[in-house]
């Protein structure tokens, strides 16, 4: 069984993002980047897979600029056995994204495929599903527990209220929640491994993919500063302030 | 460019992709597995016995030594080993790294010069984090002086008899080994000897010194020696040529000792930096007046020369290059930096940063022991002056 995992470069968790002075974009200029943390728990997941030898092989992609690499090899060294670099400096929007994917797995046919449910920098929260309906297979999202099952993929989804579990024919697409799994660190002798797995760059043309923009971004800006609260004195002046100040009931 | 931790670090063009993952893994370990609880664990007085294995599994403590060992050699430079001493600066809790990492002065000198049977024996539970090494040099009547200790060691069949006593002991609490400097001849540095004792042999006991300045969560001991019987076999190196097996371990720890110092010393500066931006005084940020805009311009203008001549030495050592004496300095640099930001910045936050919890204060307690151990200024001046052919 062959697992395929997506791998994002994104601002790093811990850096606080600024517009730029223009507003036109996000300012990541000398920012840290680093992988997605939900890809890092789907890298983390297919490893899992092929340590318990139910996967033979995982391939991560990244689909991203020359610098993604670092990202790739941090899969690498977290057990990945190669990689793959789909390179472009565009912007790339959920849907780009996911036509790249989906060359890429015409070309490696995985059995499955492993993402974040999201990735921290846009929150897009569209790039598994739109692969699943571009690949016409099984998707589920959300995923808290996945166990393989004979030639069957069984999903433990987090949903409002509750757990949802999903059997699915493969090749399926499994988009990692938060508690999928607690990711490894990557030891020093893997680091040095990773140097020499073989991670081969394509570029979007390459693969015949148009990643041409389809929404315009007309600004970005911080959202509005929180004003300090006030007490009430009691519920009259409270209903008095939501329907009068807040206008919020009528 | 700009004055936090990582950004007030200078370029350095020996650095690779595999160091910065080397980097960012490690701070994701130190992130979650030890900055969350290191402040406590320093005010308890203790290190948790399970950090040694989750290092040694991370890479932290292999870091160096032969693969056959269970060591990280294939690729390993100098840089590696500086990431791993900044990294653990960052957490500024000086007893932990100097605890966690006491191996790196202690094991050396039996991977240098022991015989195959104690390396194997010893090397690979300690790189595996599941037993302890420490090194005992200094004594109550000799520090600095180390040529005149005073702990004899006479051969008695195929064994060695101890008697003496060693101060100030890293780790020493909880070591299942000391490296040992004994006299095994007569006076002065050719008649020393170094010798592997376990802790556990009769004859061996231990007092701690717990209250100090600094270094609280680290175990430091007085270690007596009362007719201790060691192996003949024990011994590292020849007998009388402990001098130079001691010695050669010095230059290695006063690297390490100086990159962690530079780290501390961007610590200083990213919190001042943090606390002069939000803090007001009459009607300004701190760091809108010009007082204290200096002392941070000065801060980062000691920091960056430390690094420079930092990263020149590890260059030349890289190379295979070592120079004892430019050592020295680089350590007498780094101490005065680290003090002079300590100072600096436990200043612009004032009584706030007085107060137990913050990193500032941590890093000012521990200005004295990087000042002295290891070899003290005085001394590190007076062996480059002497280097120099003065
Ligand atoms: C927390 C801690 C941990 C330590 N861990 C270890 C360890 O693991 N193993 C170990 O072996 N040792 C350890 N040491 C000991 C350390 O190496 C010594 O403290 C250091 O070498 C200085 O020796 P001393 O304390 O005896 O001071 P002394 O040698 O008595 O020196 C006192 C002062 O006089 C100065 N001085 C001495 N001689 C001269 C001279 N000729 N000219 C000018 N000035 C001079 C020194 O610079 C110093 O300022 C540790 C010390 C501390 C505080
Ligand atoms: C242990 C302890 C006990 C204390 N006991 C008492 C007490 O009993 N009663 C009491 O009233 N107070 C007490 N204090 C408070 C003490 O007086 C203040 O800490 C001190 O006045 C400094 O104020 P601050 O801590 O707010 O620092 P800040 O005023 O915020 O100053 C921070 C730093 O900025 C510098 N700075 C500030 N403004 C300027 C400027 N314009 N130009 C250049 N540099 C500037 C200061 O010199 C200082 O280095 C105590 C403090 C401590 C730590």
């Amino acid at each position: 069984m062959k697992i395929l995992v997506a791998v994002k470069r994104v601002v790093d968790y811990n850096v606080k993002v600024r517009p730029k002075s223009d507003g036109s974009d996000v300012d990541l200029a000398n920012v840290k980047m680093s992988i997605n943390p939900f890809c890092e728990i789907a890298v983390e997941e297919a490893v899992r897979l092929a340590e318990k030898g139910l996967a033979t092989e995982v391939v991560a992609v990244s689909v991203g600029p020359k610098q993604a690499q670092e990202q790739l090899r941090t899969a690498l060294a977290l057990g990945a056995d190669r990689a793959v670099l789909v390179e472009t400096d565009e912007s790339l929007e959920p849907l780009a994204i996911a036509k790249c994917l989906k060359a890429v797995c015409d070309a490696e046919s995985p059995d499955i495929i492993l993402m974040g449910k999201q990735a921290i920098d846009g929150d897009n929260n569209q790039t598994g599903q739109m692969l699943s309906a571009l690949l016409d297979c099984s998707q589920a999202t959300f995923a808290s527990e996945l166990t393989l099952d004979g030639g069957k993929a069984v999903v433990i989804r987090e949903v409002d209220g509750g757990l949802q579990t999903l059997e699915l024919s493969l090749p399926a697409i499994v988009t990692s929640d938060l508690r999928l799994n607690e990711p490894r660190y990557a030891s020093l002798p893997n680091i040095m491994k990773a140097k020499r797995k073989s991670l081969d760059v394509k570029t979007p043309d390459d693969l015949g993919v148009s990643i041409a923009p389809r929404v315009t971004l007309l600004g970005v800006e911080l959202p509005a500063e929180r004003q300090a609260g006030i007490k009430v004195d009691d519920v009259a002046m409270l209903v008095d302030k939501l329907k009068n100040e807040a206008k919020v009931i009528s | 460019m700009s004055l936090d931790f990582d950004s007030a670090r200078l370029n350095n063009s020996h650095l690779t992709a595999e160091h910065e993952e080397w980097r960012a893994q490690l701070r994701r370990f130190f992130d979650r597995e030890v900055i969350p609880f290191a402040d406590q664990w320093d005010e308890d007085g203790a290190l948790p016995d399970e950090l040694w294995p989750k290092a040694a599994a991370v890479g932290i403590l292999g870091l160096g030594y032969p693969e056959e060992f269970g060591g990280v050699s294939e690729g390993i430079d100098i840089w590696h080993k500086n990431i791993l001493n900044e990294e653990l600066a960052r957490i500024a809790v000086g007893g932990l790294s100097a605890t966690l990492m006491v191996h790196g002065i202690g094991l050396p000198p039996v991977l240098n010069f022991a015989s195959e049977a104690i390396k194997q024996e010893v090397a690979p539970p300690v790189l595996a984090g599941t037993k302890r090494i420490s090194l005992a040099i200094t004594e109550p009547g000799a520090g600095s002086d180390v040529a005149h200790l005073t702990t004899t060691a006479r051969l008695d069949g195929d064994h060695y008899v101890v008697n003496g006593s060693k101060t100030y002991i890293t780790g020493g609490m909880n070591a299942n080994w000391f490296t040992t400097a004994v006299r095994t001849g007569g006076e002065g540095a050719g008649g020393v000897s170094a010798l592997l004792i376990p802790a556990d042999l009769e004859g061996v006991s231990r007092t701690a010194l717990d209250k100090k300045q600094g270094w609280w969560c680290s175990d430091t001991a007085t270690i007596y020696f009362d007719n201790v019987r060691v192996p003949a076999a024990n011994l590292v190196g020849q007998e009388n040529r402990g001098f130079s097996v001691i010695m050669t371990n010095f230059n290695a720890e006063r690297l390490a000792m100086s990159a962690s110092m530079e780290a501390f010393s961007r610590v200083c500066l990213e919190d001042a930096v943090n606390w002069g931006r939000e803090r007001k005084t009459f009607g300004q940020r701190l760091a809108d007046h010009q007082v204290i805009r200096h002392k941070i311009a000065e801060m980062k203008q000691r920091i960056n020369s430390t690094q420079c001549y930092l990263n020149q030495i590890c260059a030349e050592v890289q190379a295979g290059r070592e120079y004892a004496g430019d050592i020295a300095l680089l350590k007498v640099q780094s101490s005065q930096t680290m003090e002079f930001c300590a100072r600096e910045a436990m200043q612009i936050l004032g009584g706030m940063g007085y107060m137990r919890g913050n990193r500032v204060e941590r890093i000012y307690r521990e200005v004295r022991v990087n000042a002295i151990g290891g070899g003290s200024e005085e001394i590190m001046r007076d062996l480059a002056a002497r280097q120099y052919g003065l």
